[in-house]
């Protein structure tokens, strides 16, 4: 973060990815602030790609703007009673009052930490580093996740099983 | 005459403006200013090759698929029709851009350019010859999932903000067919990546240049699950579905006319060569040909694979017929994504056995080879007899016509005084 390059990208990116996330709030329609949100997750990869977090933003591109928007937009779509607007609210004085403390709270925080600056350079290549990782030094914390998405998936299959089949075994 | 790898040698261009480069930082210019060079020049030469071979391939296509169905295809445009590809591009150009009254006029202009970036943005990472790559990732392959995910997206606004029913039909069966057929691409990647070790798309090449071997031999099942999950990402037939004209009109651009129409044409076609590409660069040795590239540029010989990789497609599309969706999500589902994950399991066995037994590579990567491809075949034939899809249907002879009966029966299902005793029972 030294050359005027990677400064200008930070600010393109930081005004890409927070305007967008205003306009997620800020949107009447639903499927428009899903879109700004999309446009805010690339952003944040955008930012990873400056941190040369090269991996962590093509999963961020992969799993964010591919999948979870999509899950997303299958929600809203697959919802017909649920009101397809961002509706009124009386509590919206009260989230306002709410969302500035929060973010006065971790801007303090940001500013005020001593952070600790690792004296090493950055990886060469995260990738391997990651997968080194996960498969090493955290593959207990790996393990129970995948089997936690697993029982997802099983009680996801066991909500839409038809009534019918389960009676006939 | 061998190539010279000098810089004027033309035919290989990537050592041409490498020393064009390697020129400029010596006259002493700031470290964007080649970066920035390179950037331009490769962006222009990707854009005007997609241009021109998708202008080509629309007429190659048209041709062959009427070679293929017994017609002329056309002919009147220019000698033997070749103009006809520009004709119809000035045509798009020139047609009246229309937005349906009731569309949501941003995300309806939106979703055309939405599904052009990411089919544009593949050919970054694509080695096209030896240094020839744009941007060569060192996450390369994820990189293409990440992107060619994105499509969805631009394919689900695009059919909601049409507002026609046929559209939001369209889009949401073709988000559908994406997500599915996303996971076979992944597993058939990865049985790549365990092998050249590497995510960047340069190094696989190489590795498959170094052990003299295409990954197509040492993984035989991963290429026929991507090929296949390739067309359903660009919508060709035999799975064609979610623009299946007989079904839904046009499906997620129905609406859509003029140049926002060119726009998903395009991009359609796009996706092809890009689909085409990395099954190239990942499958078939991507540059390289066994030495032949010492005498022919790197960026021909894989151009002629890329070619002849998309020929496929076109072949596909103009012998099988659509499959309805239920059909390809079961395939999907059931079918390809169990023998793909086999399929990985078995690579990271093979590897891991590899690596720790320290085989060299001459005597390891025939035998595995071998393995696999009986592993495939048997895995292909095995896994549909299971799921009963070899069952020799029994059709009689000849059917009993509509006047004896009032209805097409066939003999199974045919009363006894009617059959005729035509062929066995």
């Amino acid at each position: 973060m030294e050359d005027a390059g990677s400064i200008a990208a930070f600010w393109v990116l930081a005004v890409i990815t927070v305007g967008s996330a205003l306009m997620v709030a800020a949107a009447r329609n639903l499927i428009h602030a899903v879109v700004a949100l999309i446009v805010s997750f690339l952003g944040v990869a955008g930012l990873y790609v400056t941190l040369s977090a090269d991996f962590l933003a093509v999963t961020q591109v992969l799993i964010y703007a591919g999948a979870v928007s999509v899950l997303i937009l299958f929600a809203i779509v697959l919802t017909p009673t649920a009101a397809r607007d961002n509706a009124d609210s009386f509590l919206r004085l009260p989230a306002l009052l709410l969302a500035v403390v929060v973010a006065f709270t971790i801007g303090l925080a940001a500013l005020e930490t001593d952070w600790r600056i690792a004296d090493r350079g950055g990886f060469e290549e995260t990738a391997s580093a990651i997968g080194e990782a996960l498969l090493d030094k955290y593959v207990l914390p790996f393990e129970i996740a995948s089997v936690l998405l697993l029982a997802a998936m099983i009680g996801a299959i066991v909500l839409v099983r038809p009534e019918s089949a389960s009676v006939e075994e | 005459m061998r190539l010279l790898a000098e810089w004027y040698d033309f035919r290989d261009l990537g050592n041409t403006i490498g020393a064009l480069l390697d020129r400029i930082r010596d006259w002493g210019a700031p470290d964007w200013v080649p970066y920035v060079a390179s950037g331009v020049i490769g962006a222009v030469a990707i854009l005007l090759w997609t241009v021109l071979s998708v202008l080509a391939f629309i007429w190659i296509e048209r041709r062959v698929v009427a070679l293929m169905q017994n017609r002329i295809g056309p002919n009147r445009v220019g000698p033997n029709g070749l103009l006809q590809p520009v004709a119809d591009a000035l045509k798009l150009l020139l047609k009246e851009a229309i937005t349906t009254r009731d569309a949501d006029r941003i995300l309806f202009w939106a979703a055309p350019v939405l599904i052009f970036i990411p089919t544009m943005v593949i050919f970054a990472v694509i080695p096209f010859g030896r240094g020839m790559v744009l941007a060569d990732l060192n996450v390369g392959v994820l990189f293409l999932i990440a992107i060619g995910s994105t499509n969805t997206l631009a394919v689900f606004l695009a059919g909601w903000s049409s507002n026609n029913k046929y559209a939001l039909l369209g889009a949401m069966r073709t988000v559908a067919m994406l997500i599915s057929y996303e996971i076979i691409q992944v597993l058939a990647l990865l049985g790549v990546v365990l092998f050249a070790g590497s995510m960047r798309l340069g190094d696989i090449v190489d590795w498959q240049r170094d052990m003299d071997v295409w990954l197509l031999f040492i993984q035989p099942l991963a290429l026929l699950a991507y090929i296949i999950s390739g067309a359903v990402e660009i919508n060709r037939s035999p799975m064609d579905i979610s623009e299946a004209e007989s079904e839904i009109v046009a499906g997620y651009h129905t609406e859509y006319g003029g140049i926002k129409f060119g726009f998903f044409y395009q991009a359609e076609y796009l996706a092809g060569f890009g689909i085409a590409a990395i099954i190239t660069s990942l499958y078939l040795g991507g540059w390289t040909a066994w030495g032949l590239e010492e005498w022919v540029p790197g960026w021909l010989i894989f151009l002629g694979k890329l070619y002849l990789v998309f020929f496929l497609y076109i072949w596909s599309r103009g012998t099988l017929p659509r499959l309805r969706i239920d059909q390809l999500m079961a395939f999907a589902w059931k079918y390809l994504l169990p023998l793909s994950l086999l399929n990985v399991v078995v690579a990271g066995g093979e590897v891991l056995v590899w690596r720790e037994a320290d085989v060299p590579s001459e005597v390891a990567l025939p035998v595995i080879g071998a393995i696999n491809a009986v592993l495939a075949v048997a895995l292909v034939v095995g896994w549909a007899s299971t799921l009963g899809h070899l069952r020799r249907e029994r059709r009689p002879a000849r059917a009993i016509l509509t006047q004896e009966v009032g209805a097409i029966l066939y003999e199974k299902a045919a009363p006894g005084p009617l059959r005729r005793g035509s062929g066995q029972a």
